[in-house]
């Protein structure tokens, strides 16, 4: 059984960029009340990012390129927002949920035209550890420093300063907020900017140990959805637990059952905590 | 006057049926047949998830796992059992029916965006277990034997009657829509969909009235699957429970317009057509994808009450036909 | 005066509705121009040029006419999802067929007749929707004689009813399962080899290379293609007096298989023999490389094969695929004379640098598998001497015949009616050259080898 130890080490480093992925869809749905169905490809778009940046003329290191997407994605996700989300904030879901499905859409579909749905690869290695049955690759552990960096950032933000006390405040109640003074419409541009930079970071991040498709962001909104669950829906911090909690079963569950069987596993655990702690599994009942 | 409203209201949903699906019978061309059955089982498929979401309000987003369930139950039992393909109806409608049933007891006490996201968990945990699921093939699925045709004459006679079975079907689908439409139960569900608590202070038993709209909007998705699958000659896990179908289905309800008989129609008709000029119009096609998704954009943000609401904006007298 | 009016806007729009879906018959998506090469352009303007010139006068005083027929093949292709690559090379590599004939002046059968092509095609999105929407389309309004399969096992499960229907031949290329020439079809033909001998190679050149190796793990895509390449290569390898240490499925949808590889290692096999498609088999091979396991041997599905997956780089090197074909295998008019067979067709070379000037870049084996069927097609109607159904089926039975793509073969038993039986994988491994590049080389069959194979792998 030493190779619990392994899959354990590996669910853990990844859960870590998970939860970051998983942040993104969590802030943008507990400030604006939406679900953001083109996460999947925004996190696409961020190891897009990465892949031109590093394989283009500039040959730029894959951790410089990052702060690059980052900032593109927060450009990126307030353009989104003007465009495509502000007009039906308060309305129903169905008007958010297919409107940011559009998005998905267009995104897709202009990125099979440039790009086809062939794989890429960034050819970059930072080395590896080993210990016994344990192998740390430096990739992975970057990754992993660089997600509780963004966390740590993100907790900062949103404690500490003027927007992100705003942001909080929106998200509690909105009309309260506003009587208060805050500008909404930036607060929730700014949020939907924010969402779409973390989804973008860990598409980058992901792209510097696995080779990805213009399709490849959908597996990770899915798992999204699912570590949001985990952590409690729309509690940015609670998602970071989810990621651990979700890369964790993925090391654990294929030492005792069928590997084929973790999605399973996995949706059903999710239906199950939405009906029974809709507030997460580490959450407090409200 | 008010005889003659009521019938409208439902005379009309069916001319659109009927008057579609005659035209490949009097042309008697195979090619008319299959363009109008993607049409009317998408029109099915739309107004079968009206009943429930157009009528509650609640977005079932992965309503496609009826759909991928009665055919799988349905091709399980012509593929493996040797039944028939009326078994094959029945029995994957039940299993939809009966899957709803059970799950609409517990899911429906989600509100909002966590019911949706508890549909989408449904239906890929669904899929995820089919793909598991040896008796229906896993991931190889199953495959129709040529020789299953024959029994109904042949493979040219087997495709026209699923074409007439379709036409029965979708016409029983628009009826029952009408009949809950107009009905007590119709109404209570329109209340639950404007305010579910007030309704419920008013008498609606909301938990009941919901489960078994989501039940009826389940059984026929599970017919039509396996009249599709039927046609289709193989099954798979992942065609059978795509999530973008479920997402087709949804912007069908309401491109026509949500909580009316006519507007799943108009939607699926409308939709079809602009994804057939899409795909094979030489200036878009590269790009058809995103065209797609542009146009759903400026619909949603623009006309989120689709043609029906428009139509009833601005011409105030078709409020009573446009049911 | 209200009420009439309601009545006939209800009217109109029954009927706008009913309009908008009787729409026209959209237009079939036109080929793209494939730029003319010159050496072909030449060799045309000679060969039409000899042969007129001696036939005039004795033409002139018999029959002036010759009746030229176009035939027209019908076929969808993936130009969104995720068949999108494969396919678009596959109808690439149909194209340079349908355009190498035409140039060549068609086919002439013994009346006279002179057979050219053309083609009708859409896109089926790849997904089966509207797969038999389409084939019916082109089976019926477009009148296409001759169908090829989509991309796909899946796909091509859904046409072939279509075909058979309407009593079409369809050669099918990139369809492998074995299964769909199992449902009674006739008139389905694979150029393919089937899924079931996919990998069965890989277990005899594991055996050659190391009989001491005798432990392996089969870990395959859990969809409907891997898996059934995997059943069929699992029960040759326990025939083969194999210890299978481990044989396990992971989801489509895996992310990250570092948790299944280490229940691999845990397993402790020898050899490694699986994947599935290209996204999950490179993140596969680059994770087994990052995390340096120790493996003797690793043959993958679909991946390898692909140029693409020189863009790995280290992680690349010595992984092994089969393939359908290789510019590197040597089938030659020789070989056929050899083996006592038929050839028929172009050379690999002379397909390759056609295929390069044509499109710009190396073809794939799913580009060879369409040029493949196209020939299967015209050889059929050579040898039949005319289009009609069952004159072509009658020829494509008797068809035994080696090509640059290799032997083709169907069989024509009730049970498997199209299957193929003479074509086989060929095995390459990713090595490096005297200058340190990725190449691909050619490892097994090892008639065909162009390299000793690299083992062990790490």
């Amino acid at each position: 059984m030493g190779f619990l130890l392994a899959s354990v080490t590996d669910g853990l480093l990844i859960g870590f960029v998970y939860g970051v992925a998983a942040m993104g869809l969590t802030l943008i749905w507990g400030v604006m009340d939406v679900i953001n169905l083109s996460h999947g490809p925004i996190i696409t778009l961020g190891m897009f990012g990465v892949y031109l940046l590093f394989t283009g003329p500039l040959g730029l290191n894959p951790y410089l390129a990052l702060l690059f997407v980052a900032l593109g994605g927060l450009l990126f996700g307030i353009l989104v927002y003007f465009i495509a989300v502000h007009r039906v904030i308060g309305a129903s879901h169905l008007s958010t949920l297919l409107a940011t499905y559009a998005v998905n859409m267009i995104i897709i579909g202009i990125g099979t035209a440039i790009f086809t749905a062939s794989p890429r690869n960034v050819e970059f290695n930072m080395g590896r550890l080993t210990f016994g049955n344990v192998t740390l690759l430096g990739t992975r552990v970057i990754a992993a420093v660089a997600s509780v960096l963004v966390s740590a950032g993100l907790y900062l933000f949103l404690y500490k300063t003027r927007p992100g006390r705003y942001i909080r405040a929106v998200a509690n109640n909105k009309d309260a907020a506003e009587l208060m003074g805050v500008p909404s419409m930036q607060i929730l541009a700014l949020s939907f900017g924010l969402g779409t930079m973390l989804a973008a970071i860990s598409g980058a991040l992901i792209a510097t140990f696995f080779p990805f498709t213009i399709l490849a962001g959908g597996a990770y909104e899915l798992k999204s959805f699912v570590i949001s669950v985990l952590g409690g829906l729309g509690n940015p911090i609670g998602a970071l637990y989810g990621g651990l909690i979700l890369g964790v079963l993925e090391g654990i569950i294929p030492t005792f059952m069928e590997t084929t069987w973790v999605p399973v596993v996995e949706f059903v655990l999710f239906v199950l905590i939405l009906l029974v702690r809709p507030q997460g599994l580490l959450g407090v009942k409200k | 006057m008010k005889y003659k409203d009521i019938n409208l209201g439902l005379v009309l949903p069916i001319l659109i049926i009927v008057l579609l699906g005659a035209w490949p019978i009097i042309s008697q061309k195979d090619i008319n047949r299959e363009t109008i059955f993607t049409i009317i089982l998408f029109m099915g498929l739309a107004s079968s998830l009206n009943i429930f979401l157009g009528y509650t309000g609640y977005v079932s987003f992965g309503h496609v796992v009826y759909f991928g369930l009665g055919g799988y139950v349905g091709f399980y039992f012509m593929s493996a059992q040797g039944q028939s393909i009326w078994i094959a109806m029945l029995t994957g409608g039940l299993a939809s029916g009966l899957l709803a049933f059970l799950l609409g007891k517990a899911i429906l006490r989600l509100r909002g965006g966590y019911f949706a996201l508890a549909t989408i968990g449904v239906n890929e945990a669904v899929r995820a277990f089919i793909n598991n699921f040896d008796l229906f093939g896993g991931p190889i699925g199953m495959t129709l034997n040529f020789k299953v045709y024959k029994a109904y004459g042949g493979a040219a006679k087997s495709l026209w009657m699923a074409y007439y079975l379709l036409i029965a079907t979708v016409l029983l689908v628009i009826v029952v829509s009408y009949l809950v439409r107009t009905s007590k139960f119709g109404l209570g569900l329109l209340a639950i969909r404007e305010d579910e608590d007030a309704a419920e202070v008013m008498g609606v038993r909301a938990p009941d009235a919901k489960t078994w709209a989501y039940v009826l909007s389940a059984i026929f998705p599970g017919i039509l699957g396996a009249l599709f699958f039927f046609k289709n000659g193989a099954i798979e896990p992942v065609p059978a429970f795509r999530l973008s179908m479920s997402i087709e289905m949804i912007v069908m309800v309401m491109l026509g317009g949500q909580g009316t008989v006519l507007g799943p129609l108009l939607g699926a008709a409308g939709y079809q057509w602009m994804r057939g000029f899409l795909l094979t119009n030489s200036f878009f096609k590269n790009i058809q994808l995103a065209v797609a998704g542009g146009l759903l954009l400026v619909i949603v943000l623009f006309v989120p009450g689709g043609v029906i609401g428009w139509l009833r904006k601005q011409i105030p007298g078709l409020r009573r036909v446009l049911q | 005066m209200k009420r009439s009016l309601i009545f006939i806007i209800s009217l109109l729009m029954v009927f706008s509705v009913v309009l908008a879906a009787c729409q026209p018959a959209p237009e079939p998506t036109k080929a793209p121009e494939v730029k003319p090469t010159s050496a072909p352009a030449t060799v045309k303007t000679e060969e039409v040029a000899q042969p007129t010139e001696e036939a005039k006068p004795v033409e002139t005083e018999e029959v002036p006419e010759v009746k030229e027929v176009t035939a027209v093949i019908g076929f969808t292709t993936s130009q969104t999802g995720k068949y999108n690559v494969s396919s678009t090379r596959q109808v690439s590599g149909l194209r340079l067929w349908m355009k190498d004939v035409n140039d060549a002046g068609g086919i002439v059968l013994s009346d006279g007749t002179v057979i050219k092509f053309s083609e009708v095609t859409y896109d089926d999105e790849s997904n089966t929707d509207r797969v038999q929407e389409l084939y019916t389309r082109i089976a019926t309004e477009d009148g296409a004689d001759f169908l090829i399969s989509p991309y796909s096992s899946g796909l091509t499960a859904a046409s072939s009813i279509i075909a058979e229907q309407y009593g079409k031949i369809m050669i099918t290329t990139g369809a492998a399962s074995d299964a769909n020439y199992k449902q009674g079809y006739t008139s389905v033909y694979q150029a393919y080899t089937p899924a079931s001998r996919y990998l069965t190679g890989a277990v005899d050149l594991l055996g050659k290379l190391d009989p001491d190796a005798k432990k392996v793990a089969f870990v395959y895509e859990n969809s409907k293609f891997s898996t059934a390449v995997v059943v069929a290569a699992k029960d040759y390898a326990v025939e083969q007096g194999y210890d299978v240490v481990l044989y396990e499925g992971y989801d489509p949808e895996t992310t990250d298989f570092g948790p299944f590889i280490n229940k691999i290692v845990d397993a402790g096999p020898d050899a490694i023999l699986g994947g599935g498609h290209f996204q999950d088999g490179s993140t596969f091979a680059r994770q087994i490389y990052d995390k340096n396991i120790a493996i003797k041997f690793m043959t993958l599905l679909v991946a390898p094969p692909e140029p693409d997956f020189a863009d790995l780089g280290e992680a690349a090197l010595g992984v092994i695929g089969p393939s359908q074909w290789e510019p590197l295998a040597a089938f030659t008019p020789e070989s056929a004379e050899q083996a006592g067979l038929e050839w028929f067709g172009l050379t690999g070379d002379k397909f390759v640098e056609e295929y390069v000037a044509a499109y710009g870049e190396d073809p794939s084996y799913h580009s060879a598998g369409g040029y493949a069927a196209g020939m299967i097609l015209q050889k059929a109607i050579m040898d039949a001497d005319s289009m009609d159904f069952e004159k072509v089926k009658a020829a494509l039975d008797g068809v035994d015949m080696l090509t640059f793509y290799g032997h083709i073969k169907f069989d024509t038993s009730e049970e498997a009616h199209g299957l193929q039986l003479g074509h086989s994988m060929v095995y390459i491994q990713w090595q490096k050259d005297a200058d340190g590049n990725l190449v691909k080389q050619v490892v097994w069959p090892e008639e065909g080898a162009t390299a000793e194979p690299l083992y062990p792998l790490h």
